[in-house]
């Protein structure tokens, strides 16, 4: 059973209207009566948990610390109320130490505490860049209907517009530059490589490659490379590349064949399943030197999360697969809906299961997303931004404009300055303090928000036409997907907390 | 905590950051280990009201015009002084050191 409950006035805690005048009663009996904060409740090994925001704080509770908890999440309680809601003696005993540490972790507070603002702090600049995405082309020799670059959803005229169509090796190496100007202190660098279908610059992704190495070689540094590929080009030499200069790969790829060949077409509308399929067979054979995984993009009709997942990992032997929602307006044929959202959910959650028995066991399991959540759970993170877009990764279009991600390339929509004129810095302070969730006040009342933040900035646009909007549309399945997530976490600390030891040793 | 149980990173941060402290006073020999804010101008290294920087009395306060900059310059706490940034930039213009000619410092009506 999972309860939340939300700051703020007592009305929107409970069912039960404060009136005002036993309201100055209680004052001046001097008696304080107690509110929980915004927390939500969640049970896993049959052990009751809260999270708490906007800590995000993991929390395991005895019984009477649960007691206390549900009932001051109800309405507000007196201590005389709370002993008399405890069933015997002992938990009585220990009612004012409970309330104690339940009131010094934040979880509850006295009604009439002064209720605290949405704290807004902006990173100082110059926020090292970790990650910079190249978009070595914007050319793509697919042609997905659901494609953000060039379906009907697209933000960057990539046929008739003013970008180059490919980057030339000069403006790569300019970005190469930038990158470890803006590197900062950071020992290593990210750099991923991004399309279009990023191999059709093949030959400039190589020279980049050798040049970014050299120059990091000579200023200290590291570069870690990657690139996302939809496989129609892998061939030998380009994975024997890959494979020894220990490029990261990711493989667009929906599913089986039926399933990828509905959307991922060519431009003649033939299915990509037969021509990809073995080359990524190829690819995984060759390159032991990084894991490899799956990017799949879900779409409306029949979603079958596991049989995806299953024909990914067990038939073509991908190391992790990770599912997106498609981002489009909700209009469009590929669009998820609402219902389709409940479905999702539901099969997030059987695999998440999954995940939870292997992890026991200390086997591995693929399913990307929950690893991924389960590490933020972790770390106990509270995000004021939902991703590092605008601060520590940054997307660069084949012209070599700076914009707030790889989904932003190309477009005059938050252009953050160029490669060779370095960082805008005002666009980049007008952007943070625009998006900062305390600008979102939809989501303050939301438990999720240290986790979400309110979504992705493309889906927004995509959605809203405003990035500074929340995505309002998926915050149920947010959540479900969130209580699932804490589940497994709670889960896990008890039955094998030694997995979630990993998580200690990243930090 | 008996009834409350950390168990991610950020509750474990949460339990150690409000570890109840025992109230000490400035003058005690040893301060607690763990980082300690005295609350007062004794933070700084002028000395303050309660105790001199060494702990004790004998270097109290200097003469209460030095009081006046040390908390117009050297402390945080908004001290009453005028507005040196926006309307009575030159107050203290004619006073160059303060007990010697702190009767020059000029009244600044609001």
């Amino acid at each position: 059973m999972t309860t939340s409950a939300r700051q703020g006035p007592e009305e929107r805690v409970s069912g039960s209207p404060r009136s005002a005048p036993q309201h100055a009663e209680q004052r001046r009996s001097g008696t304080p009566r107690w509110v929980a904060r915004e927390h939500h409740r969640f049970e896993a090994a049959g052990k009751p948990f809260v999270y708490l925001v906007p800590s995000a704080a993991v929390f395991g509770l005895d019984e009477t610390a649960d007691v206390i908890l549900r009932r001051v999440s109800e309405r507000p309680h007196t201590r005389d109320e709370l002993s008399a809601a405890l069933d015997d003696v002992d938990s009585r005993s220990n009612l004012d130490s409970t309330l104690a540490e339940l009131s010094r972790v934040r979880a509850i507070r006295e009604i009439d505490a002064a209720p605290e603002p949405q704290p807004k702090i902006i990173p100082l600049a110059p926020f090292p860049l970790t990650t910079m995405v190249l978009n070595v082309t914007n050319q793509c020799n697919l042609s997905c209907e659901y494609c953000y670059e060039y379906g009907e959803d697209k933000i960057v005229d990539t046929e008739n517009g003013k970008q180059p169509k490919f980057m030339t090796e000069e403006t790569a190496q300019q970005s190469v530059d930038f990158m470890l100007r803006e590197s900062g202190g950071n020992k290593v660098a990210h750099v991923t490589f991004f399309g279009g279908e990023t191999l059709l610059n093949f030959p400039v992704l190589v020279k980049t490659i050798a040049y970014a190495r050299q120059r990091a070689a000579e200023l200290g540094k590291e570069v870690d490379f990657s690139l996302t590929t939809n496989a129609t080009l892998l061939k030998p030499d380009v994975i024997e590349f890959l494979a020894q200069n220990r490029v990261g790969v990711t493989i667009s790829i929906d599913g089986p064949k039926e399933v990828q060949d509905k959307f991922r077409v060519f431009h003649n509308g033939a299915g990509s399943y037969d021509i990809v399929a073995p080359k990524i067979k190829e690819l995984l054979k060759r390159h032991r030197s990084r894991p490899i995984g799956a990017r799949v993009t879900l779409t409306s009709g029949k979603m079958d999360v596991r049989r995806i997942y299953r024909h990914l990992t067990e038939d073509i032997g991908f190391w992790e697969v990770g599912f997106a929602p498609v981002t489009t307006s909700p209009n469009r044929r590929h669009a998820i809906s609402e219902n389709g959202y409940d479905e999702m959910l539901a099969q997030f959650r059987d695999l998440a299961f999954e995940f939870l028995e292997a992890a026991v066991e200390n086997r591995h399991h693929g399913f990307s997303n929950v690893k991924e959540t389960l590490e933020e759970l972790h770390k106990g993170i509270s995000k004021a931004f939902p991703c590092g877009a605008g601060l520590g990764l940054m997307g660069v279009a084949t012209d070599g404009d700076v914009a707030l991600c790889h989904r932003f390339a190309g477009s005059d929509v938050h252009k953050f300055g160029t490669v060779r004129d370095g960082v805008d810095r005002s666009a980049q302070l007008a952007f943070l303090e625009a998006h900062h969730i305390a600008n979102k006040t939809d989501c303050h009342t939301c438990w999720a928000r240290p986790l979400c933040a309110g979504g992705c900035y493309h889906e927004a646009h995509t959605r809203y036409g405003e990035t500074t909007r929340p995505n309002l549309h998926y915050c149920n399945w947010i959540r479900g997907w969130t209580d699932v997530c804490l589940q497994v976490y709670g889960a896990l600390s008890e039955r094998n907390p030694g997995f979630l030891a990993q998580f200690d040793r990243d930090s | 905590m008996k009834h409350l149980k950390s168990v991610n990173q950020k509750a474990a941060r949460i339990e150690r950051a409000t570890e109840p402290h025992d109230v000490v006073a400035l003058q005690r020999g040893s301060l607690p280990q763990t980082p300690h804010f005295p609350i007062g101008c004794s933070l700084v290294f002028s000395p303050g009201w309660e105790a001199d920087r060494t702990g004790g009395t004998a270097g109290l306060c200097q003469p209460v015009e030095r009081d006046l900059f040390d908390c117009h310059i050297g402390c945080y706490w908004p001290a009453q002084v005028p507005d040196q940034l926006n309307h009575a930039p030159d107050w203290t213009a004619k006073c160059a050191a303060a007990q010697k000619d702190w009767r020059k410092i000029d009244l600044i009506f609001p």
